[in-house]
């Protein structure tokens, strides 16, 4: 007990003195977390609506595949990344293992279905409601893309968090293709792991507690942030 | 209440051809076979009692849902090429997330009207249906009558030749059944085509010229609205002014 209590007083020193290797991870963290994000929205809300709008061959089994993919393990997105940018992988002339690009890429990997599946299920619900107005006003399903994704900006700005969820949680992946390099690639979930086997828990304490902390504010503010523009604007 | 500029006229589209339409839905029978022909002018009201097939008969000549026998033609064209210039209001209103102003701008854009007119041409669609105060409100904050006024104007900007109403009124009180109709017999005056379903009498006698008759998905009646209720030819047409035509 007498330990636990010794590594909350170091973690609430590091805090409160924002020190610099833990502002560095910390900042490395989101910037990767919130890159990742970014871009998996960019591609997981159109292609997510697309496949909730159009009908195509193979429609219900790329469905299926987009749900089975949320649970896609990360040690072995992080494998396969690694292999993909590893100097003998086809993408190793980029020279991208071990960069936060190489883990941003990975985190793209793991988000992307789960924004993919939850926008898919959103618009279609959507869909249904709309489909007859939107096509008897001259919409068909590419001009109802953007008009739903819009419609469903409440309810997709959880997907969005979802995803963040995951990636802020996230270290598996990151671990291997990122290989937690000090000053370099490491970020608050590998820390984490790092300082926990090494004991020094105070270090791994403070990162968590900022970890959790982090990942209420956003939350939190996304919530509020959604609540004031419905208000506003439904 | 300003008019609009009327575009240039164009070749009618009317009237429409409705022949051997049939249409199945989970093995029952909707439409078992309709022929029709609906000229321009004249204001005409689907009547029949739920489950006749009205709605879907509506859907179909606004393209909604192809059926699966038979044909529905436009100025007795060879094509079934569906015209631009109609618009459909439901019988539940649907509106965009966003404000009632929006919700006419939209159409608007999906029409191809510059950014400037649409906002111009929005405020008279507001104006004429009485929705100036809540141009800003959030459509989804407006009551049921004040949304369906709102599906009304939104369609009527578009200046549709034809206008489609599915049971416009049926989930609205007195007083907002009145201004709907006040506003179909305004969009009427304006030189749009007018075809609404009701299974409601009375408010076919206040806005039918023509009554189309519809029973079990089958046209037992077409005739001026005088016609249908001085002297029916049908004996369904005789139960359901007597209201005993029930299904």
């Amino acid at each position: 007990m007498h330990e636990i209590w010794a590594a909350l007083a170091t973690a609430a020193r590091l805090i409160a003195t924002l020190d610099r290797d833990l502002v560095e991870i910390v900042l490395l963290s989101l910037k990767v977390n919130f890159s990742s994000v970014a871009l998996a929205s960019l591609i997981g809300l159109p292609l997510g609506a697309s496949l909730a709008l159009f009908s195509f061959v193979g429609r219900r089994t790329a469905i299926v595949i987009v749900s089975a993919l949320m649970g896609l393990p990360p040690v072995v997105v992080g494998l396969v990344v690694y292999l993909l940018l590893s100097r003998a992988g086809p993408f190793g002339v980029f020279g991208l293992l071990y960069s936060p690009t190489a883990m941003i890429i990975a985190q793209v990997i793991l988000v992307t279905p789960i924004i993919t599946a939850l926008t898919r299920q959103t618009v279609e619900d959507l869909w249904g409601d709309y489909r007859e107005q939107l096509r008897s006003l001259g919409a068909g399903p590419s001009r109802a893309l953007p008009t739903l994704l819009w419609e469903g900006r409440f309810t997709l700005t959880t997907a969005v968090l979802a995803g963040l969820g995951r990636a802020t949680a996230e270290v598996g992946a990151v671990m291997i293709v990122g290989g937690n390099i000090d000053h370099l690639t490491r970020v608050m979930t590998t820390t984490i792991s790092l300082e926990t086997s090494k004991g020094n828990l105070a270090l791994a304490l403070g990162l968590g507690i900022i970890l959790v902390v982090m990942s209420i504010a956003v939350n939190a503010s996304a919530f509020v942030i959604r609540d004031s523009v419905r208000e506003s604007a439904t | 209440m300003t008019a609009l500029p009327r575009r240039p006229p164009t070749v009618s589209a009317l009237p429409l051809t409705l022949s051997g339409v049939t249409y199945t839905a989970r093995e029952r029978h909707i439409l078992g076979g309709v022929s029709l022909e609906i000229e321009a002018g004249p204001r005409t009201v689907v009547l029949g009692p739920n489950g006749a097939g009205k709605s879907v008969l509506l859907r179909i000549c606004h393209g909604l849902i192809t059926p699966q026998e038979g044909q529905v033609r436009w100025h007795r064209s060879a094509t079934a090429a569906r015209p631009v210039r109609q618009a459909m209001v439901f019988q539940r209103p649907v509106m965009l997330r966003r404000s009632a102003a929006a919700n006419i701008r939209y159409a608007l854009n999906l029409h191809q009207v510059p950014r400037a007119e649409r906002h111009r041409l929005a405020e008279v669609a507001l104006a004429r249906t009485g929705l100036t105060e809540v141009a800003r409100t959030p459509a989804h904050h407006l009551s049921i009558g004040e949304q369906q006024r709102l599906a009304l104007a939104r369609a009527w900007v578009l200046e549709p030749e034809v206008l489609f109403l599915d049971e416009p009124t049926a989930s609205l009180d007195p007083a907002s059944t009145r201004a709907v109709e006040d506003i179909i017999r305004a969009i009427d005056r304006s030189g749009t085509k007018i075809i609404m379903t009701s299974h409601d009498l009375a408010q076919a006698r206040r806005i039918a010229h023509e009554v189309v008759l519809l029973h079990r998905g089958q046209v037992v009646e077409n005739t001026s609205a005088a016609m249908f209720f001085e002297a029916p030819e049908s004996a369904e047409a005789r139960a359901f002014l007597a209201g005993e035509l029930l299904w």
